[in-house]
């Protein structure tokens, strides 16, 4: 029975982050035991559902069972209406994060790791300043369970990081307050994901359509918390739902935090470590926190694999995740905030213009870093931090 | 101060994100507000995408 064993390391989150450390810290061979709060691993789904074939691959093999849609272009929806479609290098997905997840589950208990649904985690164990388990609710009745390390994957809300002291509160700036809806009875294009920017419908953020299938997309849209005071975001997707499919049948509604903000200045202490959205790990300027999650949670189970046949799990060397995290993805992330910090700065007549701009690329030519190029035209300084990011694209 | 519309929270826990002071107690379907903690700082209220919350006179309460 896990209540009553001692762990290596205890992972608190059953999402993407937390199953994928799982997976790697048991491949590496230490016990692990992973504690989820609801009573099912991949539900409730709280995400857009995309992600690239190339980020996935580092870690799973693409499977049909969890894939909806392949996509195959992007197109920018300008505040006047123009469209820009741009073919993708790169084939991105639509997945079914239910399955998906679980999966992700199912590779990690194959590993060894074990997996505990309704295990409400509300603390930390300590021993002098070193995290040294967690304790909760299991089933209406107190646990406490002991381990030689943690990691936190316990989403935007990350308590297991304010417990140990870190301070992983997100800016309301850096928030964008989200909502979607999954629409049934539709017509889209089911290999093109859309994006809608303009302050009227999503201030701060953008509204996406995602294609799942030619019949159904997950339709949402994230608001900065700058301004999500002055109207919420279900308003502004009510609005142009009412508008644009005012006959689709609502089948699925979810609503969430994104951190589009930098990795956190520190996301490790003594015995702990935070991964994925916990940790600000997603993409600051797409919002996607699937691969940049998976990749956090990877370099945590390692870390901690190691760290425990070393006997160490000091602050001072559970940073050698840190350096890793920052060498592999943290640094773009920067750049890639940079950017958010712009573009969420333009207004409607900008936008417009440089979708002026863009048009004018012949559309077998456009590619991603084509069309920022172009945009950095208009809005020079854009400059520097595109060019970083995309340069080679 | 703020309090919970009952029946609207979707447990998604964006609220408990920009929290200055973790106040707010989210269980599987279950959301409360520890009082003793709050600050009334209105970040929850502020950031909800589907408006649970709602600011009222502390005499209604």
């Amino acid at each position: 029975m896990w209540r009553q064993r001692k762990f290596d390391l205890i992972v608190v989150g059953g999402g993407p982050a937390g199953t994928t450390a799982a997976r790697y810290a048991a491949k590496a061979g230490i016990n692990v035991l992973l504690l989820e709060k609801d009573r099912d691993i991949g539900v409730p789904v709280r995400c857009g559902e995309a992600a690239s074939d190339e980020g996935l691959r580092i870690f799973v093999e693409p499977d049909p069972r969890w894939i909806k849609s392949v996509i195959t272009k992007l197109r920018l929806i300008s505040p006047n209406g123009r469209t820009i479609d741009v073919d993708l290098k790169q084939k991105g997905y639509i997945l079914d994060r239910r399955i998906f997840d679980y999966d992700l589950a199912q590779y990690a208990a194959v590993e060894g790791a074990q997996i505990v649904c309704k295990a409400y985690v509300d603390g930390l164990l300590f021993d002098g300043d070193k995290v040294s388990g967690v304790k909760g609710e299991y089933l209406g009745e107190p646990f406490e369970v002991k381990s030689k390390l943690v990691i936190g994957a316990d989403g935007v809300e990350s308590r297991v990081g304010r417990w140990a002291g870190l301070n992983t509160v997100v800016k309301m700036k850096d928030m964008e307050s989200a909502i979607q809806k999954t629409i049934s009875g539709i017509e889209v294009n089911e290999h093109r994901f859309d994006f809608y920017m303009s302050r009227e419908w999503a201030p701060g953020g953008y509204l996406w359509i995602f294609p799942k299938g030619p019949n159904a997309a997950n339709i949402g849209l994230a608001v900065s918390g700058k301004y999500s005071r002055f109207r919420s975001a279900q308003r502004y997707l009510d609005d142009f739902l009412q508008k644009t499919f005012p006959d689709g049948s609502v089948v699925s509604t979810t609503v969430g935090g994104v951190p589009c903000d930098k990795t956190l200045k520190k996301f490790i202490t003594h015995g702990l470590m935070l991964a994925g959205d916990s940790a600000h790990m997603v993409n600051p300027m797409t919002g996607g926190g699937i691969v940049p999650g998976m990749r956090g949670g990877m370099l945590a189970g390692e870390t901690a694999a190691e760290a425990i046949k070393e006997g160490d799990t000091s602050e001072k060397y559970l940073n050698r995740y840190a350096k890793k995290w920052h060498k592999v993805g943290g640094r773009n992330h920067e750049r890639f905030y940079s950017i958010k910090e712009t573009v969420s700065k333009l207004t409607d007549e900008e936008l417009n213009s440089i979708c002026d701009a863009v048009e004018k690329i012949p559309p077998e030519e456009r590619t991603i870093g084509k069309v920022f190029r172009k945009a950095i035209f208009k809005k020079p300084s854009l400059l520097v931090d595109v060019m970083k990011v995309f340069a080679g694209v | 101060m703020i309090k919970i519309k009952p029946g609207k929270c979707d447990f998604c826990g964006c609220c408990v994100a920009v929290c200055p002071v973790d106040c707010i107690e989210l269980k599987e379907a279950d959301i409360s507000i520890d009082y003793n903690i709050c600050i009334d700082c209105k970040l929850c209220l502020y950031i909800c995408p589907i408006e649970v919350f709602e600011d009222v006179e502390t005499a209604e309460v």
